[in-house]
This record gives structure tokens, C-alpha cells and sequence, in this order.
């Protein structure tokens, strides 16, 4: 460990830093934290801790609160169209991720960006939610070769992504958190009886607690791509917090639940990162328990280490060290081979490589 | 600041050198710049369109925006050279080709603003200054505001902007960014004879727009850069070849809700937002005006500025 973390993670671990920071600091730490999408969130830290960042640094906070702001009323107001529009099927309908943190007014979802909404509902029902949804006027998108309908519809987790004609939001409709064809699999009936209620949107739920920590914790140290990686860290963070701060026998139940779903290595991965990078207030004798039950083998572990420790720094010129590129790329391909078994991925992978790229999209004319 | 040092001031090479290693450093309205490229035709560019615009000190500092435009690397740099727009990383446009890196900057600037100075309220419109009240001039490409807006500024109007009206949601007020006016096909023509005077970088053909200039903001406007001024009009022009000029007054509400339809973030500053607009919009003038003259638009300005334009009423 010879070089240190990134600034912004050095001041999400001590906030108190922030108070301290001089002008060239700032004007690193506002690039880091755009780039990991994290620029609303250092503004509600520095907001909690009512310092008074220099007016040329304050500014970009104030323009990144702006946004935040606005699309957390517009993910508020897209939940209820979807509540609308599936409530007519009669089936649990469960907002994850971003959504369901707004919707749950949960810490992890104030100053969070996202994309697109994404859903969870019966596999059964699938085609259902489907078509009310194009009722409702969301519809596929027309780019999608029949190679990539294939790959989500018999292999992922997901339907291809739907954008509302009207109002252009994008919608991910889920039926698991983790692709059928990937190494390790979750019941996702488990996940579905285990969903609480959300308030102010009838008939939507979200995953239980531990439910919902479990899945951040697929996304991230399951996934290949870490371009988001810090932000995910960080919402792995506030929810620990704030699920730990309201329910003492929460670390238990997260525990039981990570063996019970057959997660407790990407559990361990999760709080092992959130405790070294974020100093998450992670119960020592859990974490050592999961070290005994469901770590990999030494040499494996310090190599996974320096990989996660390297692709959860910022995306940015200023966070490269030795093995970045490496470990982006390690990652990647680890990514895919827990999506799916070999052969598959090579066919996947060719497919890909073979196909003609995008048509490109122009410079804005402005 | 103490010492005002202009970019023109720099010898060429020097202004090289700096931005080769991303070390060159200015201010343009609110914003400070710390700029990249190795290609010595955007250094070119920037030395002509930015002489007048401060330096900064590079070290010790915060800079808004760290862009970058450079040749794409890899074997395509042989065969076909391409130029790309860089911020921190993030790439928002498809390459372009390399003779196009110049007004890619300028284009790359614009996406800063709009994509990340959310603390504005930023109105895809021109504006121009004069006697201490702004007009604003929204309008869809084609309809001729850029030219117009050129040739206003080479006629005693300040230049605020050319593209990207700022409005500080706080105080109510229209910031300038005095940057480079884009012009393109005929219209650079059209404004190197109407206004000789004026200094344009190279024309870049083939671009998405078709032939790209970039004139140099006046000296005057740049100077002032930093004096923020409150609304005065908002005119909605249209270019009509052969047609009589016509200027027809619009009512308070039609002139806002056209004003909203021109404002790409007004959304993100909530009732805030609305209501600074709503106050600053009070007091002015909007009108609808197509021309086909520049001389005669400039004088119908001139008269506006006056308050002795002849107006149609409002329908």
C-alpha cells in the first residue's frame, strides 16, 4: 500500500478534512467526485457539517444539489406511474436500488443520480408487466439486434430496458438480482416474501433490509464494471449506517441472511471495502466470522485486495497507479465469468466483438 | 487582481508550450479554464479568439473546467486522424476529424456550461448589452441570431453571449461569457463585409454544421466580462430572405412561456427558478422581429435601445 487513497475517499472516511482543504484540493476533489458521480453527495456532507467551502468550489456544489434535487422529485413522481400502471396485475411490484432509496427516504438515496428506475416482479408474471407497461406508453427500444434480445430475455436477470415515449424515463424490469446463468443464484421468491411496503406509493415494496445491502453488494463486487464503483461503496456505506443506527439486531440478520442466500463471500467483499475505504461501523467479530466461513484463500484475497482497493478509487487521471489498468481489466473479465459459464461467454463475447458498432452520436449543435 | 495579463501577451510559442502541457490558464465570465492541446492549429485558434481574455496564475488555484482536446491515439491516427473532446476523463462526443479540433473546443466549452453550470439557470440564446439592459435573443438554429448577433456587437452592443445566456438565480442578473461568436456557411461572409474590422480564426469545413468560423468577441466586451447587467428585452428574430423588416410586441406571459421553452435547466431550480424568471421577465420587452437587412436590424436596435422602436402591437 504504498500510495494513498484518493482525496475524495480520504474525506468521505474523515469529513472533518473538509474543513481544511485548500483551493487546488477542492479543485481535485470536485473533478474526482463528478466523475464518480458523487458531486451532490459531497455537497450534503459538506452541508451537514455547515462549513463554508470557497465560493468557487460552493458553486459546483450548489449546481450538483440543483440536479440531485430535481430528479429525486422526478423519480418520486415516475414511482407513482409505475404503481399505476402495474396495479392492475395484482403481483408484488418492488422498486431496487435508487428508486426504492427515494422512495424509502432512506440517507442512501439523497444526492444519488441515476439513470433509470428499475422494478423486480415475478418471472411468472414478466410478460404481463411487460405489456401493461406498453399500454402505459413504455416501449422497447428498436436498436436491439436479435443476438442482444436473447441475451437478456433467456440469459439475464432482466427484459431490455423500456423508455417511456412521453416523459423519456427509462424503465429496467428485473425478475432476480442476479442473471440466470451466473455461478452463484438467488431465489428470488425468498427475496419477494422477505419485501417491505414503501410508503407514499401504493403497492410498490422494496427489498428488506439485509435484502437490500445484499443486492448493492452483488451490484458492485459482482459486476465488471467499477466506472460507478466508489458511488456503490458509498451507497453500501449510508445503508449500513443507517440500518445498524436503527435496529441492533440488524449485523445478525444480515449475517444469517448472506449465508442463507449462499452471499456471504460478496458480503464479506462488501464490508471488508466499506470498513478499509469509508470506515463503515463494521462489528469486528462479524467481519472475522465471515473471514473464517466465506473468504478465499490468503494468496487470493491479497490479490482480490489490490484489485477492488484499485478500481474503487475514482475513474479519474489523478487516482492511476500501478495495476489500475489491470485491475479494471481482471475485473471485467471476472465480471462475465460469474455471469455466465464459459462457452457461453465466448459466444457472448465474439458476438459482441463481431457486430458493427453503434452509429455514432453527433457533438451538440449548441 | 492585480495585474491583468492578457493572453495576447503571451508570445505564440510560449502560449504553445503552455497549452501543450495543459498549463494555460484563463478566465472567461464566471468561469476559469485550464486548457490541453498539443495541436498547434487550436493553439492557433485559442491565441487569436481568447488575446483578450485574462491569464491566470496556474498554481495555488481552482479552476472550473480542465478541457482537453487532442488526437485520438491508436493505429487510426495513420490513416485517418481524429480529434477528441476530453473533461476529466469523460468523452460526451464521437471523435471528429482532426482539422475540426478548434471549434470542438468551442463546442466542448459550450457542453460544460450546459451539462455542469446548474448553479445558472442557462438559456440556449444569445445576449447583448447596452445602456445597462440585456437583450436576450432565444432562437432555434437557423433563424439567423448568431449573425445578428455578430453584427450587433461590431455596432456598440456588448457581447454577453452568443449561444449561452447566464442567468444568476440569486440576484436576478444576466452574466456575461464573452467567448468567441460562431458563425457559419454564408454567414461568414455576411459579417466579414458587414463589419471588416472583425478578426475570425480559420474556417473549418465539413463539419456537422457545415463551414464553421469562429469570430473573435470585441475587446471592450471581454473587458467588461465580469459586470453582470438585468434584462431588458427578449427578441425572438427570425432571418427571411427579401423580407420587410417587422418587429410585433408579445405579451408578458407568451414572451415567459417562449423564454422557458429556450432554458435547458430552468427545471432544475424549482419554484426558485421560476419565480426569478418571472420577476426578471416582468419589467421586459418581448418581441417577435424578422429581417432580411442587417444594417436596417441594427438601426431598429439602435432605436430599441432608445426606447423609440416602432412596435406592432401584441396579438
Amino acid at each position: 500500500m504504498s500510495w494513498p487513497d484518493a482525496l475524495l475517499i480520504q474525506v468521505l472516511r474523515d469529513p472533518a478534512r473538509l474543513g481544511s482543504l485548500g483551493l487546488p484540493d477542492w479543485d481535485l476533489l470536485i473533478r474526482q467526485s463528478r466523475r464518480s458521480r458523487l458531486l451532490a453527495h459531497l455537497a450534503l456532507r459538506v452541508q451537514a457539517l455547515d462549513l463554508n467551502p470557497p465560493e468557487a468550489a460552493a458553486a459546483h456544489l450548489r449546481a450538483a444539489l440543483n440536479v440531485a434535487e430535481s430528479q429525486h422529485r422526478a423519480v418520486l413522481w415516475e414511482n407513482r406511474f409505475i404503481a399505476q400502471a402495474l396495479a392492475g396485475l395484482q403481483i408484488p411490484v418492488l422498486l431496487l436500488k435508487g428508486g426504492a432509496y427515494a422512495q424509502a427516504g432512506l440517507r442512501a438515496g439523497l444526492g444519488r443520480l441515476l439513470t433509470d428506475i428499475d422494478i423486480l416482479v415475478p418471472l411468472a408474471r414478466i410478460e404481463d408487466v411487460e405489456s401493461e407497461l406498453i399500454i402505459h406508453g413504455w416501449e422497447g427500444s428498436e436498436e436491439l439486434t436479435a443476438h442482444d434480445q436473447r441475451y437478456y430475455r433467456e440469459w439475464m436477470h432482466e427484459i431490455p430496458p423500456m423508455r417511456h415515449m412521453r416523459r423519456s424515463s427509462v424503465i429496467d424490469v428485473h425478475h432476480n438480482i442476479l442473471p440466470r446463468t451466473a455461478r452463484i443464484t438467488v431465489d428470488a421468491q425468498r427475496l419477494i416474501e422477505a419485501a417491505v411496503p414503501l410508503p407514499g406509493a401504493a403497492g410498490l415494496l422494496r427489498l428488506g433490509d439485509a435484502d437490500l445491502l445484499l443486492h448493492s453488494a452483488c451490484h458492485l463486487f459482482m459486476d465488471g464494471e467499477f466506472d460507478k464503483g466508489l458511488r456503490d461503496l458509498v451507497d453500501i456505506d449510508a445503508l449500513l449506517r443507517e440500518f445498524s443506527a436503527a435496529d441492533a439486531g440488524f449485523w445478525d440478520q444480515l449475517e444469517r441472511r448472506a449465508h442463507a442466500l449462499g452471499l456471504a463471500r460478496v458480503l464479506f467483499y462488501a464490508l471488508r471495502h466499506a470498513e478499509r475505504l469509508l470506515a463503515s461501523p463494521v462489528p469486528a467479530a462479524l467481519q472475522a466470522r465471515l473471514r473464517a466461513s466465506a473468504a478465499p484463500p490468503a494468496w487470493q484475497l491479497r490479490l482480490m485486495d489490490a484489485v477492488f482497493r484499485r478500481a474503487l478509487q475514482p475513474d479519474h487521471a489523478s487516482c492511476e497507479h500501478r495495476g489500475s489498468t489491470a485491475a479494471r481489466r481482471l475485473l471485467y473479465l471476472r465480471g462475465h465469468w460469474l455471469r455466465m459459464p464459459l462457452p457461453l461467454l465466448v459466444r457472448h463475447l465474439s458476438i459482441k466483438a463481431l457486430a458493427r458498432p453503434p452509429a455514432p452520436k453527433p457533438a451538440r449543435q449548441a | 487582481m492585480s495585474e491583468r495579463v492578457r493572453l495576447g501577451a503571451l508570445p505564440p510559442q510560449d502560449l504553445q508550450a503552455r497549452l501543450a502541457a495543459g498549463r494555460l490558464c484563463l478566465r472567461t465570465g464566471p468561469f476559469s479554464l485550464r486548457l490541453q492541446s498539443r495541436l498547434a492549429h487550436v493553439a492557433e485558434a485559442v491565441g487569436l479568439l481568447y488575446a483578450e481574455h485574462p491569464l491566470l496564475p496556474e498554481e495555488g488555484t481552482f479552476f472550473d473546467f480542465h478541457p482537453r482536446v487532442d488526437a485520438q491515439p491508436g493505429l487510426r491516427r495513420w490513416l485517418r486522424p481524429q480529434a477528441q473532446f476530453e473533461l476529466d476523463g469523460h468523452r460526451p462526443f464521437s471523435p471528429m476529424a482532426l482539422a475540426q479540433a478548434a471549434p470542438m473546443l468551442e463546442w466542448g466549452l459550450n457542453w460544460c456550461v450546459t451539462e455542469h453550470a446548474h448553479q445558472y439557470i442557462v438559456v440556449h440564446a444569445a445576449a447583448i448589452e447596452r445602456g445597462g439592459r440585456v437583450a436576450v435573443l432565444p432562437a432555434p438554429p437557423g433563424s439567423g441570431k448568431s449573425t445578428l448577433c455578430a453584427a450587433l456587437v461590431n455596432r456598440g452592443w456588448r457581447l454577453l453571449s452568443d449561444e449561452l445566456a447566464l442567468i444568476d438565480p440569486a440576484r436576478g442578473l444576466l452574466l456575461p461569457l464573452a467567448r468567441p461568436v460562431s458563425l457559419k456557411n454564408r454567414s461568414i461572409e455576411v459579417i466579414r463585409s458587414f463589419a471588416p474590422e472583425a478578426r475570425f480564426s480559420a474556417v473549418v469545413h465539413d463539419t456537422l454544421k457545415g463551414s464553421v468560423a469562429h469570430m473573435k468577441p470585441p475587446a471592450e466586451s471581454v473587458r467588461r466580462d465580469q459586470e453582470p447587467a438585468r434584462l431588458g428585452w427578449i427578441v425572438f428574430p427570425r432571418y427571411e430572405a427579401g423580407a420587410p423588416l417587422r418587429a410585433q410586441a408579445l405579451s408578458r406571459a407568451r414572451g415567459f412561456m417562449q423564454l422557458l421553452d429556450h432554458a435547458f435547466n430552468y427545471h432544475l431550480h424549482g419554484s426558485r427558478g421560476f419565480e426569478c424568471l418571472a420577476e426578471m421577465v416582468a419589467p421586459a420587452q418581448s418581441l417577435d422581429f424578422s429581417y432580411s437587412q442587417l444594417d436596417e436590424a441594427t438601426r431598429f436596435f439602435e432605436r430599441l435601445a432608445a426606447d423609440e422602436a416602432p412596435l406592432e402591437r401584441a396579438t
